[in-house]
């Protein structure tokens, strides 16, 4: 019996034992093996808190409280791992709750950070994780001092046992003293040398919930009393609702109310509510049913007037003009503009959508004292914030119950975004517990998405074949020109390139949208990484390079970039000598403090079916703290990228998206996906990069430069499906 | 409309509209919630399930259409995650966010029950259907012939 099926008075009853740390959604038993069985939730663990992040019980069954969001990126087993190291503690003594977003709020936010986005978990987020597992082992090893009149020093604490000569404990009977402890002076965390449980491959402590169903997701919230809301927005977004026709449809089976939803003029932020209409019944089914049947007018403005081929009509014109400079230099212009031997290349990729697996949705109880939320968002946080926001109400009684997120890759930050809202309102104007969730098609239309992008990159030739100068111009929608995300929709990727060229010059336009984006998977490395990687294999082999012995010389100064070319070198055996209709690609690109290069091996029919054998992915990320996790990352992180590389692209036509479902818009599936090899180059030292993210961007490039070994043609845009790839 | 249905070997009368996808009565219905929305239009295979041992996307079969068949979901596979699929699942560690994986584990569950020994092509061609946005599909495929492995025990 989990969560959702607690009865109000037993889920109170839980969230107050919780002392905070709601034992809502899940527990799990942390697996010594893989087959081990996830044991339900009975009742709470009694236990003594040490701090906010762990409580131990009697037995020395330890509780995590873990700050983040699990989406399959392993956050649940990097906060274990991260805490168990320092308290060094038996992995099998762990069990993991969600900590309470509410009594973050509450305290200042004592949780420090609890969104999770930007591959950031470990990399960023890992001191003071592991400083909490750090400063409760001090303390129960000072509760044992004391008691045994010795110093502290004298105390050894091992695998949850505490011992000093002869005399023994565990950290289950010295708990109840360490919890009054304060140290003078807090331990230093342990150093990546000293390290005992991190850097070994462990099984994800989630998985198994997510074979047999017991997993809860959003989506699957069950209170008493609730009723269901199936919503549309505007399909041309911030569009207004001319009129729709509740007579229509109020006497369907199950149907109770229709509630409209109003844009806030001068709020058209990425968690902001659009004009939407929503209908609410006693079942989705009824609710969607009842809301596909009911007469509804939309006005989509002037932006429906807008088209993928309106933008790149737009976005082609702008490459023509000088942009705002983010690297002003006159003579790499003019070099470009007077070199003998001059290579220049435009790309372009159109809108790409999140599509996670589970739809949009939230489900919120508004109550005179208190609201209840469920939110499929990557920062719980930021959902109560949202909903204490839309409801006017003090963020104190606004509590966010944390579930499983059925994928997140960016697209589910900002609270859970604009649904979350739609639920807080429809649940106070019906004065019942809604669960919001949107269809497929809704999902994608009102996605905020990754934008579209054009760059033109040029670049002047050297006698021996090397780039005397590069000139860069990157072009990208955003809505209202507001660049929302920082480098989400920007080109980051075109002026930070590592390569050591001796003269250089970016710009840039942010040109307007009316359709709202976010972060995605990798933001702006992602998009532009395909721009800057692509022309590097079209410079290095108008230079008579091979291009990865090309990006080795051109990075000769960079010690971590020569560890991951020279590994994917020795790793990928690289060739440029395959026959017609094989070819090999190789390209690298830097996100989240990671170096990431890949390597492609294609297939081309004469006929032009491109198939995708294997990747093989080097990492660097200055260390990996679970490489079993950070390899499922790389694997799914190059099968993100191929999707939309190869298949993807949103269809924009009068303003708004054409391709909203998964017939239309194409992911790939399990007969298209390559194999996948993953190595870690890690340089060690100061350097922590992220994981979650990095794998992907380089992935598209290196099947471009792979496709152009392979046949002779030089793809500059996406999705490759879309261009003829015949040879004879 | 009542309609009498037998789910996991257990019969549940439920009052909807015949046409009523069985997804939606699994789920909001009789509380459910393992077999996933997806799509709602068959093309992502989260919604799968078994009626009479065949592999269905449960979010295009009317409700009516499965009266007098014997339905299960992923909660009736197994009584306690012993499928060989999900033994195999766990072994590889093969879901990330899992949201698709009950449709992917019914999948292939239905696959074994008609092929001992699938080739990686086989596997390819049974379960098309049932899109991972997080890429599992390496792992899948591994796990899919462990299980043929520990089904022929």
């Amino acid at each position: 019996m989990t969560t959702m099926n607690l009865s109000r008075r037993r889920f109170i009853q839980n969230a107050a034992a919780a002392g905070g740390g709601l034992m809502l959604g899940f527990h799990v038993p942390v697996s010594r093996a893989a087959n081990s069985l996830a044991r339900p939730i009975t009742a709470m663990p009694e236990g003594v808190e040490i701090n906010a992040w762990l409580s131990i019980d009697p037995s020395g069954l330890v509780t995590i409280r873990v700050p983040h969001t699990e989406m399959g990126q392993g956050g649940i087993t990097s906060v274990a791992m991260l805490i168990a190291e320092e308290l060094d503690v038996e992995w099998s003594k762990i069990q993991c709750v969600f900590a309470d977003a509410n009594r973050h709020i509450r305290n200042n936010r004592e949780y420090k950070v609890m969104s999770t986005h930007g591959s950031q978990l470990v990399r960023l987020q890992h001191p003071h994780l592991m400083q909490a597992g750090a400063s409760a082992r001090e303390r129960l090893k000072e509760a044992a001092a004391r008691q045994w009149g010795v110093e502290r020093s004298a105390v050894e604490a091992r695998l949850g046992e505490l011992i000093s000569g002869n005399r023994k404990g565990t950290y289950g009977e010295f708990a109840s003293a360490a919890a009054q402890i304060k140290l003078d002076k807090e331990p230093a965390i342990k150093t990546p040398g000293q390290w005992r449980l991190l850097g070994k491959p462990m099984q994800r402590i989630d998985i198994p919930h997510k074979v047999d169903g017991s997993a809860h997701y959003a989506i699957d919230t069950r209170i008493p009393g609730m009723v269901y809301a199936a919503v549309k927005a505007s399909p041309v977004p911030w569009g207004t609702l001319k009129s729709y026709n509740f007579d229509a449809i109020r006497n369907r089976p199950g149907v109770i109310a229709a509630v409209e939803l109003k844009a806030v003029p001068g709020k058209r932020g990425q968690p902001d509510l659009q004009n939407a209409i929503a209908v609410v019944a006693d079942s989705w089914w009824r609710a969607k049913t009842a809301l596909d049947l009911m007469p509804v007018e939309w006005d989509g403005g002037e932006s429906a007037k807008a088209s993928n081929a309106s933008y790149y009509r737009e976005g082609r014109a702008a490459l023509n003009v000088k942009g705002t400079p983010t690297k002003d230099d006159l003579k790499a212009i003019e070099a470009v503009q007077t070199g003998k031997k001059v290579v220049t290349a435009d790309y372009e990729r159109p809108f790409e959508t999140h599509a996670r697996m589970e739809p949009i949705n939230a489900t919120v109880h508004v109550q005179k004292d208190r609201v209840d939320v469920w939110s499929p968002t990557q920062d719980q946080s930021a959902a109560v914030l949202l909903v204490a926001d839309q409801l006017k109400v003090d963020p104190k009684i606004v509590f966010a119950h944390t579930m499983y997120l059925g994928g997140g890759f960016g697209g589910n930050g900002g609270g859970g975004t604009g649904v979350t809202r739609q639920a807080a309102e429809i649940s106070k104007q019906v004065g019942r517990p809604v669960k919001v969730l949107w269809s497929r098609e809704e999902d994608i239309a009102q996605d905020k998405q990754r934008p579209m992008g054009l760059a033109r990159l040029s670049a002047s030739l050297g006698d021996n074949g090397l780039p005397t100068a590069v000139v860069t111009r990157g072009v990208w929608f955003s809505q209202d020109r507001i660049n929302q995300v920082g480098p989400a929709t920007a080109d980051y990727p075109l002026f930070e390139m590592p390569y050591s060229f001796p003269l250089r010059h970016h710009d840039r336009h942010n040109l307007n949208t009316h359709i709202p984006s976010s972060t995605h998977r990798a933001p702006g490395a992602n998009q532009m990484g395909f721009m800057q990687e692509s022309f590097i294999d079209e410079l290095a082999i108008a230079g008579g390079w091979n291009p990865l012995d090309w990006r080795i010389e051109m990075t000769k100064d960079k010690p971590d970039w020569q560890l991951v070319l020279k590994t994917l070198k020795e790793k990928a055996n690289f060739r440029t000598d395959l026959p017609r209709g094989q070819g090999m690609g190789v390209a690298a690109v830097e996100c989240h403090g990671t170096i990431a290069a890949a390597c492609a091996t294609v297939g081309v029919s004469r006929r032009g079916e491109l198939s995708i054998e294997k990747i093989v992915i080097v990492l660097d990320a200055g260390h990996v703290i679970n490489p079993h996790a950070a390899t499922e990352q790389a694997e799914g992180s190059v099968i993100w990228e191929l999707s939309h590389a190869w298949l993807g692209g949103l269809e924009l036509e009068n303003g708004a998206f054409a391709n909203t479902n998964f017939d239309t818009y194409n992911l790939m599936r399990i007969n298209q996906a390559p194999v996948v090899e993953t190595y870690f180059a890690s340089s060690g030292g100061k350097k922590w990069g992220g994981l979650g993210e990095p794998a992907g961007p380089p992935v598209p490039p290196a099947v471009a430069n792979a496709i152009w070994y392979a046949t002779g043609k030089r793809v500059r845009s996406t999705p490759f499906v879309s261009h003829d790839l015949r040879w004879t | 409309m009542a309609i009498t249905l037998t789910i996991n070997n257990t019969s549940h009368t439920v009052d909807v509209e015949p046409e009523t996808p069985l997804l939606w009565v699994l789920r909001d219905t009789i509380g459910l919630t393992g077999t996933k929305y997806g799509c709602g239009v068959a093309a992502c295979g989260a919604c799968t399930i078994h009626v009479d041992g065949q592999p269905v996307r449960s979010c295009q079969t009317p409700a009516a259409s499965a009266v007098g068949k014997k339905v299960t979901t992923i909660e009736g596979l197994s009584p306690n995650k012993n499928h060989p699929v999900q033994q195999a699942w766990m072994e590889v560690g093969v879901p990330q966010c899992g949201y698709c994986q009950s449709g992917q584990i019914m999948s292939a569950a239905a696959l074994l029950a008609r092929r001992r020994e699938p080739t990686d092509l086989e596997i390819d061609a049974a379960m098309a259907g049932n899109i991972c946005r997080c890429g599992t599909y390496q792992r899948i495929r591994q796990a899919v012939h462990i299980a043929a492995k520990k089904a022929n025990l």
